[in-house]
């Protein structure tokens, strides 16, 4: 088979099985362009804003556990992706980009739309290629999905000049199936005798718990951490990126950590004597001040990059490994032991987590005539009956979100955790509607992270993506007026936007549905109206209390047993 | 610590920049950078010496092997090892000052490989501390240009650092 450039990279996602292309085009992919015209196997969505095309990318990767693909032109396209490419990496998000580039003789001329797209990216990819040559371009489209799928998942770019796609040069085309590279090798299993030696320090744990992260998400371990907890019977916490790896309404789940985590997850970490970490990475909105972090405890750390291991936090029991492949393991050694854990000790333990839960730290004012935002997410949950799909953007809704709306399956939360992009919550929506049509797809967000890429209600139009938008509006950016409101005298600098527009109007002018809901009896109506309308998209503009604040907190610089729980109660 | 690191890397266009823009994005301290292609032209071996405590050196290292071009690396300085730099020195070398100039030269087994009326380039090469004493030897005022290679380095014995 003899292909142009431009019909090498077409069949090269097809031969990968890419079902969706997220992408804009522009001077240097117009070539291929006319071949993504010409066949009708990859499917490419046309999305408004090449953020926009790299987050949908993204939600689709998250909610699949596929690998994203998206295609933008040279310039302000690759630039316009970089959020978006950024997002992906912070989280570990299996994807590919293909960035058109200028003609290879020009390149270093400052020609039209020409920018170093390898060089502006290279910090926030896992690997980039600038293909030079057309007879590389299958070999190096092959490398980009393997590495980008493979070891700690991540963006990868493969820039690919004008002239390596020209339709009049055509070449013999096959595609690699093996590829193995002498100089990337991610880790296959975990270190036997670490193992083992984890698993001798939990059945010795008197005070254990297992924190986790998005790596079981992005393994599919979720089933085999399930039986690891029910193996032993320890309590389990998990950061904003492992939401739903382990059911979140099982009694043993006892929230989320961190900054805006649970009293008990956090009392758990400042007390336990064996802290079972498996694909997290202690963030810092995780541990809080260093110095203060799990401070009686011997740490066992799963992960499948070395780099991550005894970064922020020193380590007592390191296992490179995937987690999936390493939570086998132990299984196994757990069991030829005789998974005994210490039965006396756990029972202590347990009453002493059970007190800490009793003190209720989610609750709020629910007698209030306003809407509070945790009372709209709760009434999300019901609605719903927890069986969404549910993105998000940044800010105090998604921290109302992670804690409001229990997830009890893995890849049911989207969200940007590690940079934090607003702007990311619509169009990882679309990628999520597209990979599941069948499945209620919703956005929760806030009127300023909507606005970011709200051009994608178009995009939503054109594919007629049924996704629902649920903006909790509160005429802030909550949490930085949060912060200014704790921490800088309530001195609401640039946080409060004037001007919002009629969001109703909005959404309709896009051909959608808008609904504005101010009372909080007229919430659940509202909402069940809307997840009613199959087929449409439907804005719903929730107005909530604009003064409510995200707690528990706990300020940075503070411990884990350090928490605010609200102004009215405070712990000693 | 000091820390010598030897990296065997891809030779490919970009490698350098990559483990470049690794120390300033980190925030990890370079004191120097050498680099070339080896036997093997598609191989590159880079000599980087750095600086900083245990954990911020194993995250280096770390960070270092995670990059996709890189294949292996060694840490020279946990175990026996020869640091050879290259120094070039330009100094004014007026009549009055020739035959000292020329001692010191031989003192350090150093090489003159450049001469004019008015000047020598001197060309040595050793460990870093014998290129700063010859610097420092050199009476003041004498010296016009320095120009080092910053330290490679491999281990003694039979091991090598190879595919």
């Amino acid at each position: 088979m003899e292909l142009s450039g431009a019909e090498i990279v077409v069949q090269a996602l097809i031969d990968e099985g890419v079902e969706y292309v997220f992408g804009y085009p522009g001077g240097a992919v117009l070539h291929i362009y006319d071949a993504v015209f010409k066949q009708d196997r990859v499917k490419h969505i046309l999305v408004r804003h090449e953020q926009g095309a790299a987050h949908a990318a993204d939600g689709y990767a998250r909610a699949t556990g596929k690998c994203g693909v998206c295609l933008v032109t040279s310039g302000p396209g690759a630039t316009n992706a970089v959020t978006g490419i950024a997002t992906a990496y912070m989280d570990s998000i299996p994807m590919v980009i293909l960035s058109g580039q200028v003609p290879t003789p020009v390149i270093g001329s400052d020609a039209f739309q020409e920018v170093d797209t390898v060089g502006i990216t290279r910090p926030c990819v896992k690997h980039n290629f600038l293909v030079q040559d057309v007879r590389k371009l299958a070999e190096t489209i092959r490398k980009a999905f393997y590495i980008a799928t493979s070891g700690r998942p991540g963006p990868v770019l493969v820039d690919i000049p004008k002239d390596t796609t020209d339709p009049n040069v055509k070449i013999p085309y096959a595609y690699p199936r093996e590829i193995s590279l002498r100089s990337y090798r991610p880790a296959s299993k975990g270190h036997p005798g670490q193992i083992k030696q984890a698993v001798a320090a939990m059945l010795a744990a008197q005070r254990p718990v297992i924190y986790t992260g998005g790596g079981v998400i992005l393994d599919d371990a979720s089933h085999l951490l399930g039986e690891l907890v029910r193996a032993t019977g320890f309590p389990i916490t998990s950061t904003l990126m492992g939401l739903g790896a382990y059911p979140m309404t099982e009694r043993r789940f006892i929230g989320m950590l961190g900054m805006h985590g649970t009293y008990e997850a956090n009392m758990a970490m400042h007390e336990t004597d064996c802290l079972i970490a498996i694909g997290a990475r202690f963030d810092d909105r995780v541990t809080g001040k260093i110095e203060l972090f799990c401070p009686h405890a011997e740490i066992i750390h799963v992960d499948v990059d070395p780099s991550s291991i005894s970064k922020n936090v020193r380590v007592d029991i390191p296992i490179v490994g995937p987690v999936a492949s390493v939570l086998e393991d132990m299984l196994r050694l757990l069991k030829e032991a005789g998974c005994d854990p210490n039965r006396e000790t756990l029972t202590d333990w347990w009453a002493q987590i059970e007190q800490w839960r009793d003190i209720k730290c989610l609750s709020y004012d629910r007698g209030s005539d306003k809407i509070k935002p945790q009372f709209a997410v709760e009434t999300l949950y019901q609605v719903t009956k927890g069986e969404l799909y549910l993105t998000s953007d940044v800010g105090q809704h998604q921290m109302f979100a992670a804690q409001f709306y229990p997830f009890d399956r893995p890849r049911r939360w989207i969200n940007s955790g590690g940079l934090g992009t607003m702007g990311f919550g619509l169009p990882a929506a679309m990628g999520v509607q597209l990979a599941f049509p069948e499945a209620q797809v919703a956005c929760v967000s806030g009127e300023a992270s909507i606005l970011m890429c709200i051009q994608e209600l178009a995009t939503c139009r054109q594919y007629g993506l049924p996704l629902k938008v649920i903006m909790l509006n509160n005429g802030y950016m909550g949490m930085v007026r949060q912060w200014q409101e704790f921490f800088y005298e309530s001195r609401y600098s640039h946080s409060y936007v004037d001007a919002l527009p009629d969001f109703v109007q909005l959404a309709e002018s896009f051909g959608h549905i808008g609904m504005r809901v101010e009372r909080p009896g007229d919430l659940e109506g509202a909402m069940e109206a809307a997840f009613g309308m199959q087929d449409r998209l439907v804005f719903l503009d929730v107005v909530v209390d604009p003064t409510e604040n995200v707690y528990p907190m706990i300020a940075a610089g503070k411990g884990h047993h350090e928490m605010h729980l609200s102004p009215e109660r405070e712990l000693a | 610590m000091r820390h010598i690191i030897s990296v065997l890397l891809e030779n490919e266009a970009g490698a350098l920049s990559r483990v470049a823009g690794l120390f300033s994005a980190r925030g990890y301290n370079i004191e120097s950078l050498t680099v070339a292609p080896t036997d093997d032209p598609s191989l590159s071996r880079m000599t980087l010496v750095t600086a900083g405590d245990e954990d911020i050196i194993e995250q280096i290292k770390k960070q270092l092997n995670k990059l996709i071009d890189t294949i292996k690396l060694l840490d020279l300085s946990e175990g026996p090892h020869i640091e050879r730099e290259l120094l070039m020195v330009k100094v004014r070398a007026e009549r009055a000052d020739r035959e000292e100039l020329k001692r010191l030269v031989d003192i350090f087994r150093a090489k003159i490989i450049d001469v004019t009326d008015i000047s020598f380039v001197v060309e040595l090469t050793g460990a870093a501390e014998k290129l700063d004493a010859f610097i420092d030897a050199v009476p003041a005022g004498l010296i016009t240009e320095v120009v080092r290679t910053g330290p490679s380095g491999i281990s003694r014995g039979a091991q090598g650092l190879t595919l």
